[in-house]
């Protein structure tokens, strides 16, 4: 299949349950709250990253308004659940409104994705960036379903399904780190796929595949998909861990935050966003419980990266790596 | 979307002539700042993600020198110098690394400044609003009544002082050995550098004037509005719509682009008070999908 590449899968599903116990008995071996809370956030926003890594790692485009698929996701999820069609399916209703925050967030994605791909570099980012903007600007204006500025207001059940409760914090770090490493697992699939490779080949040189008879709008628009929806699963995730959603997710500053843990894990490793996302959350809650300025830090924590290692801490890692 | 009200403004006279000059007054002061980021894009073809942040920074200066001096025209002015000179040195010392390197590591170094400079003011000024400068003294007398329409006479000393700008910046880039430079440099820096121009001689003046003309815009909008960190933030996406619907690099298609969106702020507000904002992003959409280039732009 054109998606899949089976060598590696029975490894990466072996890996990824491993990590995933691993991380389970972390639970149990450091009851800090804080610590718990950190990891369930590094997955969530590492999953974002990673996705938006599709686009701009694989495929070399910069797109500047990935959180519009966060938002859209988080409050797709949140009305749902405060709904009366989904709240009656009782204990089905979080996988069910999981699954329509993924697969409204990738119809979004394809409307989208299918006007911005025409564009190239700098205004492709402009018209992602505008798309954005213009979906904040709808979730302000529709103040009687969205709440307006205020974000997402009367919170929502959350019945437990499959014997899990995700009011419970345990349930929720299990499930949360569970549902981000099957789909980095998945995603892993996608990106060492023949697919995969032809994003990469789009990247380093758009004419030739284009010449060997390959559609590059079709591989891109499919990316951008992809990209879409694992963002607004992660979204959906953030919104059940904060039982609502804010317009600030779909504001610009939201889709930097990614750009930043690209920035800081490598853009050319796999896992380069997710160690990025690490070290954002690690900077943040330590930053924050130490002074008042955060921006200040990360600023210049940036700054570093940009001016000096000149790439992210994994590609680094791996590069000093392969050469001993 | 009140349509109903709108079309209620647009046959009053007093209604339709107040809110055009508000739309003018928006419009102005917008192209005052974009002008700087289109003028930056156009010949250093990076992308300032810094330049609200020099926005704001034109507001604390101006705040700052009026406090001490208490003489508006020199705050203004002032203002706007110190953040060119602020520009100057932003480009020599980071700017300059980065011009032959990809877009993502241009934004994201922009980026770090201005979570930097927001920071940095909260630490010097404080982190409460400060009050606006204030209007000058000369202005402080009862508004104008045009058909009804009530008009400040301080907006017309804005609308005016930015059209005069315009005018200014039309002629150094048409007239002037320096713009000839200038506009040689956005087609082909490589030639000129061959002909024995100082490129990056060019290239800092170049950005010292966009910091200039972003320092300009914050100073005058110290004059109407609070001054707070993180002002910068709205602008620089306004800058952004009137840079691409203008046309990246062309500086009348920014200014064609800022009375567009100030009129479309303007009238949208009482068309559709909450989507104004949308109303901008809508057009900036429109523009991209129909003619990427921009209004007044070069197809590459």
């Amino acid at each position: 299949m054109l998606f899949l590449n089976k060598d590696n899968f029975q490894r990466d599903v072996f890996l990824g349950l491993l990590v995933w116990l691993i991380l389970i008995m972390f639970y149990f071996i450091f009851p800090d709250p804080g610590i718990h809370d950190i990891i369930q956030k590094v997955f969530i926003l590492g999953l974002f990253a990673m996705s938006l890594n599709i686009l701009i790692g694989y495929l070399g485009l910069i797109a500047f308004g990935h959180a519009a698929f966060f938002a859209s996701g988080a409050y797709t999820l949140g009305l749902f659940l405060q709904s009366d069609f989904v709240s009656n399916l009782a204990s089905f209703s979080i996988p069910v409104a999981m699954l329509l925050a993924v697969l409204v967030s990738g119809i979004l994605a394809t409307l989208i994705g299918a006007i911005c791909i025409r564009l190239k570099d700098i205004y492709f980012s402009f018209l992602t960036l505008a798309f954005q903007m213009l979906i904040y600007s709808i979730i302000l204006a529709l103040v009687n379903i969205t709440g307006g500025d205020q974000g997402l207001m009367g919170g929502f059940p959350k019945p437990p399904f499959l014997g899990i409760n995700l009011g419970k914090p345990f349930d929720f770090y299990a499930f949360t780190i569970f549902i981000s490493i099957i789909t980095i697992v998945i995603l892993r699939q996608i990106i060492e796929s023949p697919f995969g490779y032809g994003l990469r080949m789009i990247r380093d040189n758009s004419e030739r595949p284009a010449a060997l008879g390959f559609s590059n709008q079709k591989h891109k628009l499919i990316a951008f998909i992809i990209a879409g929806s694992i963002a607004g699963l992660a979204g959906s995730l953030q919104a059940l861990l904060d039982v609502g959603a804010y317009p600030e997710w779909a504001f610009w500053s939201k889709s930097a935050e990614p750009l930043f843990m690209i920035l800081l894990g490598g853009m050319h490793s796999f896992l380069g966003p997710l160690m990025g996302a690490l070290i954002f959350e690690i900077l943040n809650d330590f930053v924050t419980a130490n002074t008042r300025y955060y921006g200040l830090v990360l600023g210049l924590v940036i700054l570093c990266f940009v001016l000096g290692l000149k790439k992210g801490l994994l590609d680094w890692i791996l590069i000093k790596f392969n050469r001993k | 979307m009140e349509i109903f009200a709108l079309l209620d403004c647009i046959i009053s006279p007093a209604c339709l002539l107040s809110q055009a000059a508000g739309g003018l007054k928006i419009g102005m002061l917008l192209f005052l700042v974009a002008s700087g980021l289109t003028l930056v894009f156009g010949v250093l073809g990076v992308i300032n993600f810094a330049h609200g942040a020099l926005y704001m920074l034109g507001a604390y200066f101006s705040w700052q020198i009026m406090s001490i001096t208490g003489h508006f025209g020199l705050s203004v002015i002032l203002g706007a110098l110190g953040v060119g000179i602020f520009g100057l040195l932003f480009e020599r010392i980071l700017i300059s690394r980065v011009y032959n390197a990809d877009l993502l590591v241009q934004i994201l170094l922009c980026y770090s400044v201005v979570l930097i400079l927001d920071d940095l003011v909260m630490i010097i000024w404080g982190d409460e609003f400060l009050s606006s400068v204030g209007v000058p003294e000369v202005f402080q007398v009862p508004p104008l009544f045009i058909f009804d329409a009530i008009i400040p006479p301080f907006h017309l000393a804005i609308i005016s002082m930015s059209f005069i700008v315009g005018l200014i910046l039309w002629f150094i880039m048409t007239k002037t050995r320096f713009g000839r430079l200038v506009r040689a440099a956005a087609v082909n820096p490589k030639m000129l550098e061959a002909l024995g121009i100082n490129i990056n001689l060019l290239r800092a003046c170049v950005f010292m004037l966009g910091s200039f003309l972003a320092g300009l815009g914050g100073a005058l909008a110290a004059s109407v509005g609070s001054v707070v960190s993180g002002m910068g933030n709205s602008i620089i996406i306004e800058s952004f719509i009137v840079t691409v619907i203008g046309g990246m690099g062309s500086i009348s298609g920014a200014f064609l682009a800022s009375l567009i969106i100030g009129m479309a702020r303007s009238f949208g507000a009482v068309a559709m008070p909450l989507f104004t904002d949308g109303l901008m992003f809508l057009i900036m959409v429109l523009v991209l999908v129909l003619r990427p280039q921009g209004l007044m732009g070069n197809k590459k």
